[in-house]
């Protein structure tokens, strides 16, 4: 089941499997790449720790802005180092940046092509205890509707570390989101990243599921509980949102005839969004889209949060299925 | 060494506002729409900041030692784009193209588009901040150029305006200089009736910056405000260039109503007549100047 050009951890399902935050893949790629390219700035708005800038903080301080609680002034401020020729990382969370300072991404950072990275930690229900008003969950919408920009969503602290080092590759406007609590730590350097190239993780043509971020090892767990069952179901890290890996979508929906796509994000606007738009010009095939059902979350610990707004591998299992269900059923509502 | 300016040199400089201005009016004009109350009363800011202040080089836009300039209040962009056009940067046929169609002059400036524009501008209160990004990148690298920012008074409506004012004199940026367009206007009615600004100086002084304020339409006080500013090591300089919106075509001088409206051409003829009147004066006067300089 498991595609071993995947490179995954050998204990995936295991107990023991280690966990680590994406934002430590954040903090610790962008200390790495501070050290190798002296063009690299970070900026952050108050919140070093907790978007684990500070490590870079500490060794660069000639690089490092602290822009205080002022995140449409950081945006701009990374816009003008741009500008300079500096590969400027602004970090905060995402209800801050991009939530606060939008329209100062649009304009003076997407219009401009100016070469800024946004680098937004706490993302998802999985903030946790803050409540709904810090759970960004609209923020791929937000990122994904902007020309000009590329919007990654790492899988796990070491694909969040390959993101840094991508983001800072490639010339012109990335948005990387990742999260505060731990994770299943799953991929492994040796896991293919490459911006805008899905990574296939799990063979199988009775459905694809479809997801990034956080959701993608829950995602796994579904696949293997429905293996164990006698289905076969493709799991795909679509850890780029945009630009979409249209071909692997289309070649998933072909093979296996029905998908379901899995964010820590609205249902309407982000990776689901995104796949039907594909889907709905390309190839249409039944299609579930998981995620946060446009509500706003609350607090609680993170578990309790995916449990009861329906993240888990159970539900990615039950959706899955009634994707499956739905094939023979397909288009013929409309025939009718 | 503080740059003094001969009655020449003065009388060149206004008569470039004098062409910066009837510029912006064939531009708008041309396009039937457009923003005329700030640009015109820019225009002796953007002829003396074109033409003697700034280090650049229209042959080379992106030469590395060359003054940065920002426009946050990207609407005033015609005189800009005509100071550009007059600098040699691209062709003066090129500014009736303002605001059509395939053209490299847009509504509001955008950094790419068209050589000698730093910034995408438009939105309110963005400017600031970006000067304040190229300002820190030259001094981390020790480069000695300048980083100016244009703004306007209605912009200080906007919380990030604050927000960059505050970052830039707390980090005591002394190769930053903002040039506020005073000219008491926004859209809707004049600054200080809903939501006053006054008082101005006192709130940059307490957020840190050295502030020098002229009369926006005297050309030699805005050199020597640019030069002067040079020579503050402490921290970011404010120019507040008071100034009448519309400047130069009576009927708009003052009135918010011209903060961006239409003309029609009779109004632009009667604009420009009235401005080549002024022209014809400052001719007189440079060739005057010129027959003392050659007795």
């Amino acid at each position: 089941m498991i595609r071993e050009d995947a490179h995954l951890v050998s204990n995936l399902f295991a107990e023991d499997l280690v966990k680590k935050a994406t934002r430590d893949g954040y903090g610790e790629g962008l200390l790495e790449l501070g050290g190798i390219n002296n063009d690299v700035w970070a900026l952050c708005g108050d919140l070093t720790t907790s978007t684990r800038a500070k490590a870079f903080a500490e060794a660069f301080p000639d690089r490092f802005v602290e822009a205080g609680v002022a995140e449409q002034n950081m945006a701009g401020i990374a816009a003008g180092l741009a500008l300079e020729g500096k590969i400027p990382f602004a970090s905060s969370f995402a209800c801050f940046s991009p939530g606060r300072n939008w329209d100062q991404i649009r304009v003076s950072i997407a219009y401009s092509e100016a070469n800024v990275k946004i680098a937004s930690s706490h993302t998802g229900l999985e903030v946790g205890g803050d409540g709904a008003s810090h759970q960004a969950c609209e923020d791929i919408a937000m990122m994904r509707a902007l020309p000009n920009f590329i919007v990654v969503a790492p899988c796990d602290a070491i694909e969040t570390k390959k993101a840094v080092f991508a983001a800072a590759e490639h010339v012109g406007p990335v948005y990387i989101r990742f999260a505060r609590e731990k994770t299943a730590l799953f991929t492994t350097g040796k896991t293919p990243f490459e911006i805008g190239r899905a990574v296939t993780l799990t063979d199988g043509d009775d459905a694809a599921i479809i997801a990034c971020g956080t959701m993608v090892y829950l995602s796994l767990l579904a696949a293997k509980s429905m293996f164990d069952s006698g289905m076969s179901v493709r799991v795909v890290d679509m850890h780029t949102i945009k630009p979409l890996d249209e071909e692997i979508v289309v070649k998933a929906a072909s093979e296996c005839g029905c998908i379901v796509t899995v964010e820590e994000h609205q249902v309407y606007g982000g990776l689901g969004g995104a796949v039907a738009e594909v889907l709905g010009r390309e190839y249409p095939v039944p299609l579930e889209i998981i995620g946060v059902n446009d509500l706003f979350g609350e607090s609680g610990k993170a578990a309790e949060l995916w449990e009861k707004y329906g993240l888990t591998s159970t539900s990615i299992a039950k959706a899955t299925k009634k994707a499956i269900k739905r094939k023979g059923a397909f288009g013929k509502r409309r025939a009718a | 060494m503080a740059i003094v300016l001969t009655d020449l040199e003065i009388a060149e400089l206004e008569k470039m506002a004098n062409t910066l201005r009837q510029d912006v009016i064939r531009m708008t004009a041309s396009v039937g729409q457009g923003h005329l109350g700030g640009p015109l009363g820019m225009a002796e800011v953007f002829s003396a900041l074109y033409f003697k202040v700034l280090r650049h080089d229209p042959k080379n836009p992106d030469w590395g030692e060359r003054s940065r300039f920002i426009l946050s209040n990207g609407h005033i962009c015609p005189v800009q784009y005509a100071a550009l056009a007059r600098s040699g940067y691209f062709p003066v046929e090129e500014l009736t193209t303002y605001r059509k169609i395939n053209s490299r002059l847009q509504g509001h400036p955008h950094v790419g588009s068209l050589p000698g524009i730093e910034n995408s501008g438009g939105p309110l209160g963005q400017g600031i901040s970006q000067a304040v990004g190229r300002a820190l990148a030259a001094l981390q690298a020790g480069w000695k150029h300048r980083v100016y920012c244009m703004t306007s008074d209605g912009e200080h409506d906007e919380g990030q305006t604050w927000e960059a004012l505050l970052f830039a004199g707390s980090r005591h940026l002394r190769n930053l200089t903002v040039l506020l367009d005073r000219n008491n206007i926004q859209i809707d009615y004049h600054t200080e009736r809903y939501i006053p600004l006054e008082p101005l100086v006192d709130k940059y002084h307490a957020f840190k910056w050295h502030v020098i304020e002229i009369d926006g339409h005297n050309v030699r006080q805005v050199v020597e405000a640019c030069d002067h500013a040079n020579d503050i090591f402490d921290g970011p300089t404010v120019v507040i260039c008071h100034a009448i919106p519309g400047k130069g075509v009576d009927y708009m001088e003052n009135d918010p109503e011209w903060h961006d409206s239409t003309l029609t051409s009779e109004q632009a003829e009667e604009a420009l007549r009235n401005l080549r009147v002024v022209e014809d004066e400052i001719d007189r006067k440079i060739a005057t100047l010129k027959g003392r300089v050659a007795a």
